[in-house]
């Protein structure tokens, strides 16, 4: 086998605050193979995000990386230095965010912009870094790019805006790219186009692809595979089918479940009871035990991850094995 | 029967302001001016006493003024709202207030519809107390029962917003609204802003109380799935119209109108296969130039030469069922 694109490896990311240590982001590993698409889901506030930016090395004060490795093609990025950090972001690992106006300039035309994207990482002449431009912006469904370049951002709706954003992070087909719920603020009808695009993007470029989101329906469309995070731990990570099909982990399980498509109308729907905790205040042992209605004495120290069917993994001492699942309602 | 709200050719024009970008293009001497919005155009639309109306349609279709005009929170430029038969807007004194008491309104934003410098207890305890609904006396045991009520703990009256989850400041919201005893609830986006998992216990606590108290619900969600498992009725917007109308399992399983066609299929469902999506060409256009015709026309597949000049009236197509398109006239 091949050594995987992206390892991460016990990584743990801290913030020191004046209430206590909120450990956003505690002994997370997985692995990314070139070309392939990761989803990280999870509910609000379970270190996504900071799981995000600690890969790209961005965070900040109070926060810190206290322990782990970040192997991109073998070189540790936890250990990088500044000069050679701003050499890969942008180059080989690109970020695009929810708002686009974290990557736009808004008094910058595009044009402007994207050719000092294109010239801070090559040696690119003006007009052969425009053509660059001109070819991703089409990659991503822009007609009439040329009109496009010559605009500013407020000339563009935020559908359009968040695919400049996406144009701009495949610039130099980089090897990574994160992407942290960029679909979440748009319309239905146009989340479903740029994630056509990027669907096709990546099977057209060999990027690889961490999707964020909180939203398992998006995620199980996209991913080839998905990690489940919950008080800044992943509780589980498999194959799509099998993630979605045979949850281990009874809050995977529990989530899936409570999607109002997945439940029959006019019937309660199936909830978690309870709600996340503070990662200021995680329960002793397995942070889920409080809403868990397979939780027992055991679960009092925290459960390791374990590889309980080929590829897929989870935290808990009672995963769910050997159960058929419950027939989705029509 | 009776309707318990009848909107009536409801349509409120806005003169829109300038958005950050907007502003900053301006005033680096862009040409960018004020320009008018058609946010609601005539509506009609009624709802029967116990129903459940939801309301979707994307962004800035105007389901939220659509809203706010039905809980009284505005007023509309054209056309009448009708509570059990009465114009809201022409209601004065005593029976305007009944009737604003009547329809209340929940939000997406817990946080910033609830005043953080009060405590819960006067949050929820303050408008019935003022509308003499309880006693000065009364009012503490009020506020713990309408707490039980949404599943809070009462002991936890005294806290202020901010020490709730998220979950938990949208069930003081609805407590609120329950505390003065309405017979309707508007529900903007209600469980939007929610974790999945609280979401569905959010969803299960609306549909309790709609049990026991009778309530009415007109409730707003770009989400097709809340909207498709907690409605009775449902009504698809699109840049400011009505397109389509009927009862829930008619229309999602066999959607009429072009758009509510594309904007089922391009739902995301939770699935065990990667899935390709197709999409619907084109942007949503901006409601401050509308296209003319019908509004889906730059967008949709069918469109035809007649849909560029003419605008589809909202008609009946089936029992119980209204579309907006021109198709329906070839047939
Ligand atoms: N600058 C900071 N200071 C203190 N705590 C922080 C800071 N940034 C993040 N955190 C904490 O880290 C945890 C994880 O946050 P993160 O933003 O990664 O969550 P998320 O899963 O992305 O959630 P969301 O879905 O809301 O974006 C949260 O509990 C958050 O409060
Ligand atoms: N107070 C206002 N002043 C000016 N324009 C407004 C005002 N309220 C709404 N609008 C405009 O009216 C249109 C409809 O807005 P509305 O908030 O009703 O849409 P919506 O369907 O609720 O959208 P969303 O799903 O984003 O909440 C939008 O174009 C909006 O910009
Ligand atoms: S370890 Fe125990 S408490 Fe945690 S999820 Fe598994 S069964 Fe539940
Ligand atoms: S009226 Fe014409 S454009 Fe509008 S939805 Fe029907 S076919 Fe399409
Ligand atoms: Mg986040
Ligand atoms: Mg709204």
């Amino acid at each position: 086998m091949t050594a995987p694109l992206l390892q991460v490896e016990n990584l743990a990311t801290h913030f020191f605050t004046r209430n206590g240590v909120a450990k956003a982001v505690d002994d997370v590993s997985f692995t990314l193979s070139r070309g392939e698409i990761l989803g990280l889901v999870g509910e609000s506030g379970s270190g996504k995000s900071v799981t995000g930016f600690s890969i790209l090395r961005l965070v900040d004060a109070p926060g810190r990386i206290v322990s782990g490795r970040i192997l991109l093609n073998g070189e540790d990025l936890a250990s990088l230095d500044a000069e050679h950090l701003r050499a890969i972001r942008g180059k080989r690992i690109a970020m695009i965010f929810q708002d686009p106006m974290m990557t736009l300039n808004p008094v910058l035309r595009i044009d402007t912009q994207m050719i000092e994207a294109v010239q801070a990482h090559t040696s690119l002449s003006r007009s052969a870094a425009l053509e660059r431009c001109r070819e991703v912006l089409a990659m991503v469904g822009i007609a009439s790019p040329d009109e496009r370049l010559a605009s500013y951002p407020h000339h563009f709706s935020g559908g359009m805006r968040q695919r400049v954003a996406i144009a701009i992070a495949f610039l130099h087909e980089p090897d990574l790219i994160i992407a942290d719920e960029p679909t979440t603020a748009l319309d239905v009808t146009i989340q479903a186009q740029i994630l056509a695009e990027v669907q096709k993007l990546c099977a057209g470029t060999g990027t690889a692809l961490i999707w964020i989101s909180h939203d398992l329906a998006v995620v199980s469309a996209l991913a080839d595979r998905i990690a489940v995070m919950y008080a800044g731990r992943i509780v589980e990570q498999g194959r799509t089918a099998a993630l979605i099909e045979a949850p281990l982990h009874p809050y995977t399980r529990g989530l899936i479940d409570s999607v109002p498509s997945r439940n029959k109308r006019g019937v309660p729907l199936r909830q978690i009871a309870g709600m996340a905790p503070s990662i200021l205040n995680l329960p002793k042992g397995c942070a889920f035990r409080p809403r868990c209605a397979r939780g027992d004495g055991a679960c009092l120290t925290p459960p390791q991850a374990a590889e309980h069917r080929p590829g897929q993994w989870a935290r808990c001492f009672h995963p769910h094995l050997a159960e058929i699942r419950s027939e989705v309602p029509a | 029967m009776t309707p318990i709200i009848d909107i009536a050719g409801v349509s409120k024009r806005f003169v829109r302001e300038l958005d950050t970008a907007e502003r900053i293009a301006k005033a680096l001497g862009a040409g960018i001016e004020k320009q008018t919005v058609h946010a609601v155009e005539q509506v009609d639309l009624t709802i029967k006493p116990r129903e459940v109306l939801g309301l979707v349609g994307e962004s800035g279709c105007g389901k939220s003024t659509l809203g706010r005009m039905v809980a009284g929170l505005m007023t509309p430029t054209e056309g009448a709202i009708r509570f059990r038969g009465d114009d809201m807007a022409a209601l004065k004194g005593k029976a305007a207030r009944e009737a604003a008491l009547k329809v209340q309104m929940i939000f997406q934003d817990p946080m910033s519809s609830l005043n953080p410098r009060m405590r819960v207890e006067t949050i929820v305890g303050e408008a019935p107390q003022v509308h003499g609904l309880v006693s000065r006396r009364q009012r503490g045991a009020y506020v713990e029962e309408m707490l039980h009520r949404v599943g809070l703990d009462p002991a936890m009256r005294r806290r202020y917003p901010h020490q709730f989850s998220g979950g938990q400041r949208q069930r003081i919201g609805i407590a609120r609204a329950l505390a003065v005893r309405p017979d309707f609830l508007v529900c903007d986006e209600a469980v939007a802003a929610l974790d999945v998992s609280i979401q569905a216990q959010v969803l299960n606590l609306f549909m309790r109380l709609r049990e026991a108290y009778d309530l009415t619900y007109l409730f707003i969600s770009h989400d097709l799935g809340v909207v498709e498992h907690i409605s009775d009725r449902v009504a698809i917007m699109y840049l400011g119209r009505i397109v389509e109308e009927g009862a829930t399992e008619a229309i999602f399983t066999g959607a009429n109108h072009p758009y509510t066609q594309a904007l089922l299929s391009e739902r995301p469902v939770i699935s065990t296969a990667k899935r390709r999506f197709t999409t619907i060409e084109g942007e949503i256009p901006s409601p401050m130039k509308p296209p003319p015709g019908c509004h889906f026309h730059p967008r949709c597949p069918h469109a035809f030469a007649r849909c560029r000049i003419e605008r589809p009236a909202l008609k009946q197509i089936a029992p119980g069922r209204k579309s907006a398109c021109h198709l329906n006239d070839a047939a």
